[in-house]
């Protein structure tokens, strides 16, 4: 099977997985934008994905993304590095032009991958997961909510807590070199490139890396700030 | 202006494929900086024969830019320091008084030193070998422009034939990936008619071939390009996908 054994196969296995999750991070900031403006709306948008199955389905979707796009990293690293030989190079500069991202990809996706960690344990293990265990009812903080309640999880982690939202941010700026190679190098690997869209398609990476990290940064800042619904005052119904 | 320049040079030293090489230090009086850097190596080698030493073994043939012979990694670059220009076209004036060379081989499992600083490059002539020609009827010469191409594949095609194959894409890349020298030679064919027929076939069996080396695969960092002593584009890669990938799904 040539998308299994060749290595453009492999590469491609590579660009799709990586294109779907690049789908999934525009699907999950457009659902926090909802929690500024009304924690509410935002609730009823985590009930909707809570323990129903089509949520379910789409979570099993989604993690087999993250684990075939984590795999074939690992596998495609262990290859180049064995072709590379056993003897390095004493001396080796990095030529004017080679984004320093892409030849880091690896190490930026472990540490987006350990901050993933973490928020999963924040949200996930205590939304959907403690939900499909039957729990209706979790412990945040000495309060009892419900795993429906993500207005609730925000206020209890963001809102005043400087360390989380340090932490969040960092994750940010790593899934921001991430992306700005990743997403045209994927589109590379398709092969929709030639020379007059290079350079545009580079434009678009760094444009959109930068639009959906600044609106998951500039969220987590008024969270931090005002809590859920904090992006509007008198007008919103919180 | 030129002048004459004192300099140091540490060159990796190997006896053979499965040795263990080295770096030796060596010391150049008086060289001047209108000397091309083979030169240099010529004065160095002439030195160390006149000292009763082996002298460094290195690739190196036409000296004008054109063959694709020399290699050698210098101060961390595949050809050295200068940009579009094989190491045969590098001149000591881009060195200063006084400053140490560090000269080393490719380093990539695709090519294993033969000795010191010549390694065997004879994989890219396989994946040549797999599917980088035509094959056309022999008689009559056709006409000159019996064929229309036009102007913008013309010239794509050129520039992609303007890789000499030399190994410094993959001596480049921290993958050790051959997919710039494949593209090149996939592409200057598959955009013209006359590479047409072939190239299904020709892109399967020459990535077949580059995998089967034990070449990397390629994750666009554009190393590759940035080092090509000729300027091949990583847009070829692109098109090599595309060939590639369509061939594989018409399958």
């Amino acid at each position: 099977m040539w998308l299994l054994n060749s290595s453009i196969g492999k590469k491609l296995i590579m660009s799709i997985s990586g294109l779907f999750l690049i789908l999934f991070l525009v699907f999950h900031v457009s659902m926090n934008v909802v929690a500024v403006f009304s924690g509410a709306a935002y609730d009823m948008v985590c009930g909707f994905l809570g323990s129903n199955w089509y949520a379910v389905a789409g979570t099993l979707v989604l993690a087999a993304g993250f684990i075939i796009h984590i795999i074939y990293a690992f596998i495609l690293t262990m290859e180049n590095r064995k072709a590379r030989g056993n003897d390095r190079y004493a001396v080796s500069a990095r030529p004017k032009g080679v984004e320093w991202a892409s030849q880091n990809m690896l190490v930026l996706g472990i540490i987006v991958i350990l901050f993933a960690i973490l928020h999963f344990s924040q949200f996930w293990y205590k939304m959907m997961f403690a939900e499909l265990m039957g729990n209706h009812e979790v412990m945040l903080g000495g309060a009892a909510v419900s795993p429906q309640s993500g207005s609730a999880f925000i206020d209890y982690y963001f809102k005043g807590n400087i360390v989380i939202t340090v932490l969040y941010l960092v994750w940010y700026a790593a899934l921001w070199f991430h992306l700005t190679h990743g997403f045209w190098s994927a589109i590379h690997t398709l092969g929709w490139n030639n020379t007059v869209w290079m350079s545009r398609w580079e434009c678009i990476s760094k444009i959109f890396a930068t639009v959906i990290c600044a609106v998951f940064a500039i969220i987590t800042i008024i969270f931090y700030l005002n809590g859920v619904g904090g992006g509007c005052s008198a007008t919103c119904v919180h | 202006m030129d002048k004459d320049i004192n300099i140091t040079l540490k060159v990796w030293r190997q006896k053979g494929p499965k040795e263990k090489g080295q770096f030796e230090t060596y010391q150049l009086k008086n060289i001047n900086q209108s000397v091309s850097f083979l030169e240099m190596l010529d004065i160095l080698n002439e030195q160390l024969v006149n000292e009763g030493k082996e002298p460094i073994v290195f690739d190196h043939d036409c000296r004008e830019g054109i063959c694709g012979m020399c290699s050698l990694y210098v101060n961390g670059h595949p050809h050295g320091p200068a940009t579009g220009a094989t190491t045969c076209q590098l001149y000591m004036r881009r060195f200063n008084d006084g400053e140490t060379i560090t000269i080393e081989p490719w380093r990539s499992a695709g090519f294993p030193v033969i000795r010191d600083l010549m390694v065997d490059r004879y994989a890219y002539d396989k994946i040549i070998q797999a599917g980088g020609f035509v094959s056309v009827n022999t008689g009559g010469v056709p006409d000159a422009n019996a064929i229309p191409i036009s102007k913008a594949d013309a010239d794509l095609a050129m520039d992609a034939a303007a890789c000499i194959g030399c190994g410094a894409c993959a001596a480049a890349c921290k993958n050790g990936s051959a997919m710039l020298f494949v593209s090149a030679k996939v592409s200057q064919l598959a955009l013209l008619p006359q590479g047409k027929v072939e190239a299904a076939r020709r892109a399967k069996a020459m990535v077949a071939k580059m995998d089967e080396l034990g070449f990397g695969n390629c994750t666009n960092t554009r190393a590759c390009e940035m080092e090509c002593p000729k300027n091949i584009s990583v847009s070829n890669i692109a098109r090599l996908n595309r060939e590639y990938i369509c061939a594989k799904l018409k399958d």
